[in-house]
Order: C-alpha cells, then sequence, then structure tokens
C-alpha cells in the first residue's frame, strides 16, 4: 500500500540499489500519514458519559448541524503518531546545529528543572500580588544581570521575541522623539544592508522610512555613507553588533558618536550578543536600546520547548518610556505598576499580556547563575573560539567572505563553488544527507551564495572535528567538477527529498482537505 | 528608444513619455525564482530612486526602485499570478509598470546596454 498520500518527494527509491519495502517505511524511519488520515470518525480516545438532556436549548438555534471532521483516534494512536513525528525532526538534543544568526546552543537541564519548581511552574499571572513576591524578586533578578551585563540603566521585561523587542525599543525612540516635538520630522530609519530583515521590517511598522546604509569592502558600516546619510530627517540607527557578517564593527563608537551627533538614536540588534557577554558592554558604545534574545544568549528554548523572550535593555534617555508592567519596590515588598500607575517616567502603554515570559525568566536566570559572570564570559570567549576554528579548519576548502578573524559564526561565500554547478542550496541539501542540519544560507544578502555558520560553544572539539570533516569531503567533492548531479539530487536520504519550494511559495497549500475517496471511505 | 539600466538592475524602455520599468536578466538570475510580486498601483506619484515595488524569490525580497520620477500608469497585474514571468521573460512579459516620465532627464544617468554589459562583467 502506498502511503505516501500523492505527497511530492516521497521516499528513496530511484538511485537507490535497496528494494522498495511493502510498507513504504524504511526500518524506523515510517511513512507517516496525516493525522487527519488515520483513525475512524466517532472513534474516542476518552470514555464521556452521554450529557443529560435538556428541556431548554440554550444555543438558541445556534447548535451545530453539520460533522466538524476531527478525526476519531485513540489514545495510543495520537502518542504514537506525535512520538513519529517527532523523532523525523532535528534538534539540538540531536547534534551540531549550525545555523547562523540563531545561536542554537545547549539549552541546560538545570533550566528545565528550575522552571518546574512548583513554587515557579505551577504560578498564575492572576494570582495576589502577596503570593508571587518571589517570581517579582526573580524577574528583578535577571533584570539586575541584564543591566549589569549590558552597562545599561533600565530594562524592559515584557517583550515576548526579538522582534517583539524591537519593536519596543523603537516605539521608546518614536516616544522619546515626540516628547521632543521631533516625531514629525525625523522619520528615516538607517539599517545597515547586512540587518536582519526583522530591523527595516520593524521601522517600516511603526511608519518610518527605511534608508539602507551600504557595507564596505571589509563587511561592516561604510562611516562615510552613514554620515552623509545622517540629518535632521533621521530617527535612529538600527545595527547588529557584532554584524550579520560575523564582524566586530570596529567603528562603532565613531558611529554611536556620528548618530548622536545629529540628533538620532542608536538601536543596537543584540541577536549576536553571545558573542560579547562578558566582554563588551552595549552601554559604553553609546548603544540607546538593545534587545537581548533569552532564547539566543541566554539559552532558553528555541519554540517547540516554550516560547522566545526579548527583554529591552534602554538608556536613560529612554528608560522614562518603558512600557508597563513595572516590577517596583516599595520597602521589603515588590508591587507590579499596571496601566495607568503613577511611576517615574511616561510608560509608552503596554506591549504584551501579564509580565512576559516567567518562564523563560526563570531558564535565562538559571543559566545565568549557574555560569556566573566568568562563566557567562567563558561562554561568549568559547563561541567566538569555535566559529574561528571552523573557519580556519575549512579557509582552504571554501571561501571566506571576510578577510581576518570572525566573532561568534564563520562566514563563507560561494566562490569556491564558482563554475561547479552546485550551489548553495545544493551544497546545504547534502549536509542533510551526511547527517548535519544546514547553516544559514544566503543571509547576509551582501554576500554572494552565503553560508553562515555559527557553532556556538556547545560543541565538544572531536563533534566539531566531525562536521568539519564532513563539510571539507563535501566541499572537495562539490570542486572535483564531476558531482553537480549528485548535489542535485540530495537529499537521498531524508524522509523526503528535495521539496519543490517555489511551487510551495507560489501555490501554497495551507489547509488539509478530504480528497473524494476518503470520504467515501470514511462513510 | 532602446533600453536603459540603473546600477540597481532595473530596465526602462520609453515609448513617447511613459517608461516600461522591470528587472535585468542578471538581476533574475541572481534572485532565482520569483514566487510574489508587489507591483504599484496607477495613479501612484514615484520618485526617482524610491522603492516602488518588492519581487520575492525562493531566497530573498527586494525592493524595486523606480529609474525615473512620474506618476504610474500601470502595474503588471499578470504577475500576480504568474510571478514566474520575470524569470522567463524579465525584459518582456516580466516587466513591473509603467510609469508616465515627469522629467526625461531622469535617464541621462543610466546605462546603456554596451555600459550596463560592462557593468555586470565588472560584478562577477
Amino acid at each position: 500500500m502506498d502511503r505516501s498520500q500523492g505527497r511530492t518527494g516521497g521516499i528513496v527509491s530511484g538511485g537507490n540499489p535497496a528494494p522498495a519495502t511493502f510498507t513504504g517505511n524504511r526500518a524506523l524511519q515510517i511513512e507517516e500519514p496525516l493525522i487527519f488520515e488515520m483513525g475512524q470518525p466517532g472513534r474516542c480516545g476518552v470514555d464521556l458519559p452521554e450529557p443529560p438532556p435538556t428541556r431548554n436549548d440554550r444555543l438558541n438555534g445556534l447548535r451545530r448541524l453539520g460533522e466538524i471532521g476531527l478525526p476519531g483516534l485513540s489514545e495510543p494512536q495520537v502518542v504514537q503518531h506525535y512520538t513519529r513525528l517527532s523523532q523525523k525532526n532535528y534538534a539540538i538534543d540531536m547534534g551540531v546545529y549550525p545555523l547562523g544568526s540563531c545561536t542554537m546552543k545547549h539549552n541546560p537541564r538545570i533550566n528545565e528543572k528550575v522552571a518546574r519548581f512548583a513554587g515557579i511552574g505551577d504560578l498564575h499571572p492572576l494570582q495576589p500580588v502577596s503570593t508571587v513576591q518571589g517570581a517579582l524578586e526573580l524577574i528583578d533578578r535577571l533584570a539586575h544581570w541584564l543591566k549589569t551585563l549590558t552597562g545599561m540603566p533600565a530594562v524592559a521585561m515584557s517583550p515576548a521575541a526579538g522582534a517583539h523587542g524591537e519593536m519596543c525599543g523603537m516605539m521608546a525612540i518614536a516616544a522619546a522623539l515626540e516628547a521632543k516635538g521631533e516625531r514629525a520630522q525625523r522619520r528615516t530609519v538607517l539599517a545597515p544592508e547586512s540587518a536582519h530583515g526583522t530591523n527595516p521590517a520593524t521601522a517600516a511598522a511603526l511608519g518610518f522610512t527605511v534608508k539602507p546604509i551600504p557595507a564596505n569592502e571589509a563587511g561592516r558600516v561604510d562611516l562615510g555613507a552613514l554620515k552623509a546619510a545622517l540629518g535632521p530627517d533621521v530617527a535612529a540607527i538600527m545595527l547588529t553588533n557584532p554584524n550579520t557578517c560575523g564582524l566586530f564593527e570596529s567603528e562603532i563608537v565613531e558611529i554611536s558618536s556620528a548618530v548622536h551627533a545629529a540628533g538620532a538614536y542608536f538601536y543596537c540588534d543584540g541577536a549576536n550578543f553571545n558573542a560579547i557577554v562578558g566582554r563588551v558592554r552595549p552601554g559604553d558604545l553609546g548603544v540607546d536600546c538593545m534587545h537581548i534574545n533569552l532564547h539566543k544568549t541566554f539559552s532558553t528554548p528555541h519554540g517547540g520547548g516554550g516560547p522566545g523572550a526579548g527583554p529591552v535593555v534602554l538608556s536613560a534617555a529612554l528608560a522614562p518610556y518603558a512600557p508597563y508592567p513595572w516590577i517596583v519596590k516599595n520597602g521589603d515588598s515588590w508591587t507590579i505598576a499596571e496601566d495607568g500607575a503613577r511611576v517615574d517616567g511616561q510608560p509608552l502603554g503596554r506591549l504584551k499580556a501579564f509580565h512576559g515570559q516567567m518562564g523563560m525568566f526563570t531558564r535565562a536566570l538559571a543559566y545565568i547563575m549557574s555560569h556566573g559572570a566568568d562563566g557567562l564570559k567563558q561562554a561568549s570567549e568559547d563561541a567566538v573560539l569555535s566559529a574561528n576554528y571552523v573557519m580556519a579548519a575549512l579557509k582552504d576548502v571554501m571561501t571566506p567572505a571576510f578577510d581576518g578573524p570572525c566573532m561568534h559564526e564563520a562566514l563563507f561565500d560561494d566562490g569556491f563553488l564558482k563554475d561547479t554547478g552546485v550551489s548553495t542550496l545544493d551544497f546545504a541539501k547534502a549536509m542533510i544527507d551526511e547527517g548535519y542540519h544546514p547553516m544559514t544560507m544566503y543571509f547576509p544578502l551582501v554576500v554572494h551564495g552565503a553560508m553562515l555558520i555559527e557553532p556556538t560553544e556547545s560543541q565538544a572539539k572531536e563533534d566539531l572535528d566531525l562536521f568539519i570533516g564532513a563539510l571539507r569531503s563535501l566541499a572537495e567533492r562539490a570542486t572535483s567538477g564531476k558531482a553537480a548531479e549528485d548535489f542535485k539530487a540530495a537529499p537521498r536520504f531524508a524522509p523526503r527529498r528535495r521539496l519543490d519550494e517555489t511551487l510551495a511559495a507560489r501555490k501554497p497549500v495551507l489547509r488539509w482537505r478530504p480528497s473524494n475517496s476518503f470520504k467515501q471511505a470514511a462513510e | 528608444m532602446s533600453v536603459k539600466y540603473s546600477n540597481e538592475h532595473e530596465w526602462i524602455r520609453v515609448e513617447g513619455d511613459v517608461g516600461t520599468v522591470g528587472i535585468s536578466q542578471y538581476a533574475q538570475e541572481q534572485l532565482g525564482d520569483v514566487v510574489f510580486v508587489d507591483v504599484p498601483q496607477a495613479g501612484r506619484k514615484i520618485a526617482k530612486g524610491e522603492s516602488v515595488a518588492v519581487v520575492e524569490s525562493v531566497k530573498a525580497a527586494s525592493d524595486i526602485y523606480t529609474p525615473a520620477s512620474g506618476e504610474v500608469t500601470e502595474g503588471n497585474a499578470a504577475l500576480a499570478d504568474a510571478p514566474g514571468d520575470i524569470n522567463a521573460d524579465p525584459m518582456g512579459k516580466g516587466w513591473i509598470f509603467k510609469v508616465k516620465l515627469a522629467d526625461p532627464a531622469d535617464l541621462d544617468g543610466l546605462m546603456d546596454q554596451a555600459a550596463y554589459d560592462e557593468f555586470v562583467k565588472s560584478l562577477s
């Protein structure tokens, strides 16, 4: 029976000498149907009593008459389905996850243990404040660490992720401009060409016009071009440091001075903070605000295991505009200043229900306190060392995008693939066959056919050596000039072969609909 | 009139006082398969250098800057259903918008075919 359900890709067949199996499965690699294609209508995993007959239908004629089409499955069927799906996933708990610009570091188990303590895991955000004093102190303790590590006087804890933090920071800048009567005049936000896409998107969402600043030959912001772009119409610059080329912006102090001299603010994208914790305080560089991805630098899960969190540190100029809620200490007790409370500032409003991602705060604080100041610094140093180790080990067979050492990620361009018929995409797909999650590709856009590798500090040297060995073998094979067809055919050993990304983007199928044969079978 | 090119890889072909704008063969090759195009509405006033359209490919979303100021007379509505026209025929069916030129002098700084070919050669 063909269980591929007509989906494109399908299991490995052509070019593989092994015969097809009767089931379509390959040992533990199961051809998994969608949950809607499983089970029998009407089957139920739990034994519920019949609802008592009611005299009056309180639905007032709105009772559903048609079928809603939920699959009918027993509990073991559901558990087995999702467990099988989970085994198709690749995760940081399985191996090297070199996705550049994402900081896919290990999520220490002590974080999880602490987050599950009953006094933390069972909290409800609507509990009386008198019963959550410890939780508020925990938030304040984490805030203290974040302020100390960044050299900034204030932090807004509630933003839910990096881009949300960008929104918070840029709203604080807009509020500060409003207070100075310059909001209408300063409508331009500068962003380097290598910026994360969220930077211009955030600025545009707030009604700013985005002006790109070119990079120089060394992969850094072109200071001359930046100075030429600064003027009385500029509200802010949004800059990542280290930048998305994995390079420290060596003229960062000149940049911030020029930005401030022009009356604008400096938003720093803190996505790459993992490279500099304990070594550089963004506050010393003239940063006005910066979000911190707790799910990157501070080891909380990247989704799946929990939401992101993006606290924003703020300079003295922007601190008064931090959004509610504020955690305030009165004598010995903690209070939550909600909307309309009297605080020493002009909060820009509220960005999120409740108080932020408490579970992530707990994990991040566990990470920070289990490492200590020296451990945090060493983690950053090891992250940079690992990236430079990868760079040094590959630079003779791949082409580094820029000369010199990198920070926490190694960036290559597709120069070494020139005239081989192999593209960056093909190379990445071939990595899947070798058992590795591909690196970030085609980003940053300023580098042709970019391959951005961020090993983080989490991988042991021998595991990095295996990863490097795989990449060296692939690079040598690609440049042999005889392997283009093999690369185009990758991945061969994944649950699905090369997906048609163009068709998926042009004609996305966003929901499952039963086919006629499926409907008949169900009846 | 012949085609002229900007250094952002847009082309413009002028007939009378209306210019047709699209992206070059080189640009579509760099972008890869185009999956979505946001074209400007007719009637919109646009200034030279302004971002007026977006071409999204499997690799990246790219702003399209108008090489000349004026008023948009038509956006290529067919691209909504057939964004691949930009890959298949970037200089023909894959045109993006037409603009009624405010000032023909806008075209003076643009490259002709020979100069653009040289420019592209210098990039690789």
